[in-house]
């Protein structure tokens, strides 16, 4: 029985990207379809009648969303290339990490890019801290999975790009929104859109070269 | 076989009890620690130093945080006996990403594992609109529940499953909400109510919910510390 693949996703979302690295790192086939978050196509609709997000993943016709879930079903479904480790304490540590991306800095580089001045230099701050955090875990390996991509990495590819600029952050004091380009393409604004796009795709075509690495 | 099994955690959080009470539907031993939340202990700094929160669950000496990760872990680790998360796949991701509704409810209920709380909308903390407000959007949220059970006994089906044990824990807090937010959830809800009642029916779930009058007291506490009343 052929299996039938298909990804609701959007090119600058890091959600949806996550998503695709997972599925080309397994080696599966998936039909893409874009969606246009200001006119959402009846699909998915009907397959995130919920939330009305992206991504959603639709296997052999049945919708899975959240992008944490969508990876871990990929990975339980698609058993070679293994994404999250075999140990079950690592694998909640992996989860732990995983969150710690989504619920803490994620939202905090939202917030830095809505906000202007003083305000954004002290939520700029924060991310720092949290950033310092994460490179504490990633402790000089090439990667949080180890020797390869794994659940951590996927998660947070968005943030790959943010690392170099962290490290040069080391010892200065207040780090500044130009050396964050990325965080203008996570905010979407109309006006800003197709310019916001054009810096995601580069960034993410970068960090498709440091991916190239590992295959 | 005594396995060393650490529960650090606080009386009243929902977090906590949904680990206690999947601890007690498989059957686990373990030591639980009551930790003050204005004077953590270092064993809990040490344990979770990222956010130095409850619940922290120590198996043979290694940390696991966050409630849902815990029960996650649990589940894997102890996977013969009752288990909560589906086999299949599908049904297990539609467990997960059903459960993540109680982020919806994060911001009306009181997260008190940090006792400086900057209440944004909160049913019991709050007066006037934005009372109100917070009131609405928590029956919302409820009906979607509601929308989801349909005729199911569990949100697990038969019995117990992931789902349940992530939101029961918010029920033994309702009497509290009901009272400072002056409504009825049972008149808005009742497949709500009628669902929490089964759960309590389990041993698992009735020995472990902390007592309702107690955490109204809890909340009355937090209300005047704060100014609220």
């Amino acid at each position: 029985m052929a299996e039938e693949v298909k990804l609701y996703g959007m090119w600058a979302s890091p959600y949806s990207r996550r998503v695709e690295l997972a599925l080309k790192l397994k080696g599966i086939p998936y039909e893409y379809i874009e969606e246009d978050l200001f006119n959402k196509s009846p699909s998915l609709l009907k397959y995130n009648p919920v939330h009305k997000k992206i991504p959603v993943l639709v296997h052999n016709g049945k919708p899975i969303a959240e992008s944490l879930v969508i990876l871990e079903y990929i990975d339980e479904t698609w058993k070679n290339n293994p994404i999250l480790p075999r140990d079950s304490h690592e694998r909640a540590m992996a989860r732990f990490w995983a969150r710690f991306i989504d619920e803490k800095i994620l939202p905090s580089v939202r917030k830095a890019n809505n906000c202007e001045g003083k305000e954004r230099e002290v939520v700029m701050e924060e991310v720092c801290e949290q950033m310092k955090i994460l490179e504490k875990e990633l402790n000089g390996k090439d990667f949080f999975g180890g020797d390869s991509i794994r659940f951590v990495d996927i998660v947070g590819n968005v943030l790959a790009l943010w690392f170099q600029v962290a490290q040069e952050l080391h010892g200065i004091e207040v780090c500044t929104p130009e050396n964050f380009p990325v965080f203008e393409a996570l905010t979407i604004k109309e006006s800003e859109w197709e310019k916001a796009v054009e810096e995601a795709c580069k960034q993410l075509k970068m960090l498709g070269s440091q991916l190239k690495r590992e295959s | 076989m005594a396995e060393e099994v650490v529960l650090l955690d606080f009386w009243p959080s929902m977090f906590g009890v949904r680990v206690r009470i999947v601890l007690a539907e498989k059957g686990i031993e373990y030591e639980y620690r009551e930790e003050d939340l204005r004077n953590k202990s270092s064993l809990l700094l040490q344990m979770n130093p990222v956010h130095k929160k409850i619940p922290v669950l120590i198996h043979k000496g290694k940390p696991v945080c966050e409630s849902s990760i815990i029960v996650q872990y649990i589940d894997e680790v102890w996977h013969d006996k009752a288990p909560l998360l589906p086999s299949d796949p599908y049904q297990r991701a539609q467990a997960s990403a059903w459960s993540k509704i109680e982020n919806a409810f994060v911001w009306i209920f009181f997260v008190f594992d940090e006792l400086d709380f900057n209440p944004p909308r909160r049913i019991w903390s709050t007066k006037g609109e934005e009372q109100e407000a917070a009131k609405k959007e928590f029956i919302e949220v409820l009906k979607v529940l509601e929308e989801q059970l349909k005729d199911k006994p569990f949100f697990g089906g038969e019995t117990l499953g992931y789902v349940d044990v992530c939101l029961i824990g918010y029920y033994c807090w309702f009497y509290a909400y009901e009272t400072f937010g002056n409504f009825s959830i049972e008149a808005e809800c009742p497949q709500i109510i009628a669902w929490a009642k089964r759960c309590m029916q389990k041993e698992s779930v009735s020995k472990t919910l902390p007592d309702v009058k107690k955490v109204f007291g809890f909340v009355q506490e937090v209300r005047k510390k704060f100014g609220v009343d």
